[in-house]
């Protein structure tokens, strides 16, 4: 039984279900070291999700898609940024009118422009890596390592070159330690100098490009189709990624891979005994409550995660 | 130190920050606006058509106050988390579950009488909401978890949980669809028992002489929200646990210094919005389909946060606020039926997230202006 469950496809497709919440777990940990909370990246990545779809079709061109929907969920950010950094509002019920807009805006926009609720993709962006060996050509771990690391959309590469970079960013460079500190200690940051609402800008609207970077991902290279509310709850998942990977990159990717095991667990557990599919469907959120309840005393998140600063306040 | 009279201006600024929601709204619709250009149409018309088909006669007010009695529910469900510092984006899930418990009541003991049944079914559903709200409630409080990302989570499996219910307890196949041998497309429950459902608005005016389209949905359960309303606005204000509860929204730390349990109350507070969401059972499953369908409940619970924050999480603000959201619900699906699809309703879901970025910015913008002004005198 298990034996036909963690075979290398199982990996694969693992890693696969992990992509998407790496990159948007990814924007929560640029967002919130720098002190800003971003609930909105569950809505960034549906409407980016869309921009991709739409954009690859006007253009005929994925790269050209997996751009827009950066761009998209950029400009989604700058409008977080807006709320929070410049008129100080509550960041979470920005990020809650993010999500609102966001499920409203891209089933009007896919009936006005597409005149349906489901948009197709006719294309796709070319694997990478080395071809998958016919069982007998290679040895069979071989052909594992294969199927499981070396064979993937491009866009597992670039989020793995990505996870890499943001570890480099936040931990080794001056630009990274001034992300932290408006984070930690807003306070002290000014009185040396550090510009807090720039860095706080900057890091939002990189929080947004990932998680628009995550909403193509579900589209062009999941799903293959653009479906309203499609990002169905993966961009809290993907918080509860940073959550339980201590703000940091590697940890994030971490505990991403943990639920792309456990949804690749579950939808393999589907075809050997008859769970009803709805039980099915509740693992990731099962595991994302268990991950955050096992979290607790081990994570701590950033001193001013959260507040807005204030000039001469303390 | 003496205060200072207050200055015209401080007046003016603090009036209008009491009416936030009014400029809030006016800036959304001039947005809007802007998105109903760009597709090609007549603002000015859409405006019209919508407003004038929805409040125009009674048949409209009264679809227009059945679809603001599920979001007074929900927005006093987040309103009322609110006061107490907790963000309940779980209304959505906790919808589902009482409305289902409802139902369940409503088509398993079919021979209670009226009496019995009603308030028991009523009970039911939000008990439903209130359980499902209890875990959120109980990992703040106890573990610190933020409730927004549990109450998410709960959303998607109270989700996949009552599909499962609804396929369990499915109505069986009436005899058109096994004459037409036609599975059933919406899994949906059988229809509650005729002791458990409130009488429609229309049946007791016409026992008053009073016309009123028969076909109206709107129905007693308009009442209960009603009720609810008042409910909340005496236990936040007039009571001691409503003192606390506020309390402990405001400064959490100076609650627990002054000797008030804090988790008791967040876990109180959790389960009372609970409660609050799931009591949306009694229009929609009560007063209305008399039997439970997922899709009747789809997002009620998220438009109850725009709700709350534009009734600035006051029981009488939510009245209204939900009036309102109403009558841009009612007032959209006649236009998106009107135009022939032309403007989608989700032009609402649009305008709504448009007016809550709005609520939020006009308040601190106006907060900050008075703290200015306070510190310049």
């Amino acid at each position: 039984m298990i034996e036909n469950i963690f075979r290398p496809d199982f990996f694969a497709s693992a890693i696969r279900i992990a992509i998407p919440l790496t990159l948007a777990g990814l924007g929560g940990v640029f967002s919130e070291l720098s002190g800003v909370v971003n609930i909105g990246l569950e809505g960034i990545m549906l409407t980016s999700a869309f921009a991709a779809v739409a954009a690859t079709n006007f253009t005929q061109n994925v790269w050209l898609g997996i751009a827009f929907a950066a761009i998209t969920g950029i400009l989604l950010g700058l409008v977080h940024a807006i709320v929070t950094v410049t008129f100080k509002a509550n960041q979470t019920v920005s990020g809650v009118a993010i999500n609102l807009f966001a499920s409203g805006i891209t089933v009007f926009l896919s009936w006005m422009w597409f005149h349906e609720s489901q948009i197709m993709v006719m294309y796709k962006l070319p694997f990478w890596g080395f071809p998958i060996p016919n069982p007998g050509e290679t040895t069979p771990l071989v052909r594992s390592l294969i199927i499981i690391f070396a064979h993937h959309s491009p866009m597992v590469f670039l989020t793995i070159f990505i996870v890499i970079i943001s570890h480099f960013i936040i931990f080794k460079t001056p630009f990274g330690l001034r992300i932290r500190s408006v984070g930690e200690y807003p306070q002290a940051a000014d009185t040396l100098g550090v510009n807090v609402s720039s860095m706080r800008y900057i890091s939002v609207l990189i929080s947004g490009g990932l998680a628009g970077l995550a909403g193509s991902f579900l589209s062009l290279e999941q799903a293959h189709y653009f479906v309203k509310e499609m990002s169905g709850g993966r961009g809290f998942i993907a918080l509860a990624a940073m959550i339980f990977g201590k703000w940091t990159p590697f940890g994030t990717f971490g505990a991403a891979l943990l639920f792309g095991i456990g949804e690749a667990l579950a939808i393999r557990l589907q075809g050997i005994y008859a769970i009803p599919v709805q039980f099915i469907n509740m693992v990731p959120y099962l595991l994302a409550i268990f991950v955050l309840v096992g979290a607790i005393g081990r994570a701590t998140a950033p001193a001013a995660d959260g507040i807005p600063y204030e000039k001469g306040m303390s | 130190m003496n205060e200072k009279p207050k200055s015209r201006g401080d007046l003016l600024f603090s009036l209008m920050e009491k009416f936030t929601p009014i400029i809030a709204i006016i800036g959304a619709l001039i947005i809007s606006s802007a998105i109903i250009l760009l597709i090609g149409e007549d603002p000015i018309q859409v405006y019209k058509m919508m407003f004038g088909l929805a409040i125009g006669n009674r048949d409209g007010w009264g679809n227009v106050l059945f679809r603001a009695t599920p979001l007074i529910f929900t927005g006093l469900a987040v309103a009322f988390a609110f006061q107490c510092g907790l963000f309940n984006i779980g209304a959505e899930g906790q919808v589902y579950v009482g409305s289902f418990l409802a139902a369940f009541i409503g088509f398993s003991f079919t021979n209670f009488p009226a009496i019995i049944l009603i308030p028991l079914t009523i009970i039911a559903s939000a008990m439903g909401g209130a359980l499902w709200a209890t875990l959120p409630g109980i990992l703040k409080a106890k573990k610190g978890i933020h409730e927004v990302i549990i109450t998410i989570m709960m959303n998607w499996i109270a989700a996949s949980f009552t599909f499962y219910l609804v396929l369990i307890y499915k109505a069986p196949p009436t005899e058109a669809m096994k004459a037409a041998n036609m599975p059933q497309m919406i899994p949906q429950t059988s229809e509650i028992a005729l002791s458990a459902r409130l009488p429609r608005i229309a049946t007791l005016l016409t026992k008053l002489n009073i016309s009123f389209p028969s076909h109206n949905p709107l129905n007693v359960s308009f009442f209960i929200a009603l009720i609810a309303a008042f409910a909340i606005y005496y236990l936040l204000w007039k009571t001691t646990l409503g003192y606390e509860i506020r309390a402990v929204g405001f400064n959490r730390t100076a609650a627990e210094y002054a000797g008030i349990n804090v988790s008791k109350n967040i876990i109180l507070a959790m389960m009372i919005s609970g409660a609050l969401a799931g009591l949306v059972g009694t229009n929609e499953v009560m007063g209305y389909k008399f039997r439970w369908r997922q899709e009747i409940f789809i997002n009620l619970g998220f438009n109850g946060i725009a709700v709350a924050l534009l009734g600035k999480n006051h029981p009488l603000g939510v009245v209204l606020a939900a009036i309102l959201f109403g009558t841009l619900s009612y007032g959209g699906a006649l236009v998106n039926i009107y135009t022939a699809g032309k403007i989608p309703r989700e032009l609402i879901m649009v305008i709504q997230a448009v007016i809550v970025i709005l609520v939020v910015v006009s308040d601190e913008i106006i907060k900050r202006i008075l703290l200015r002004r306070k510190s310049i005198q």
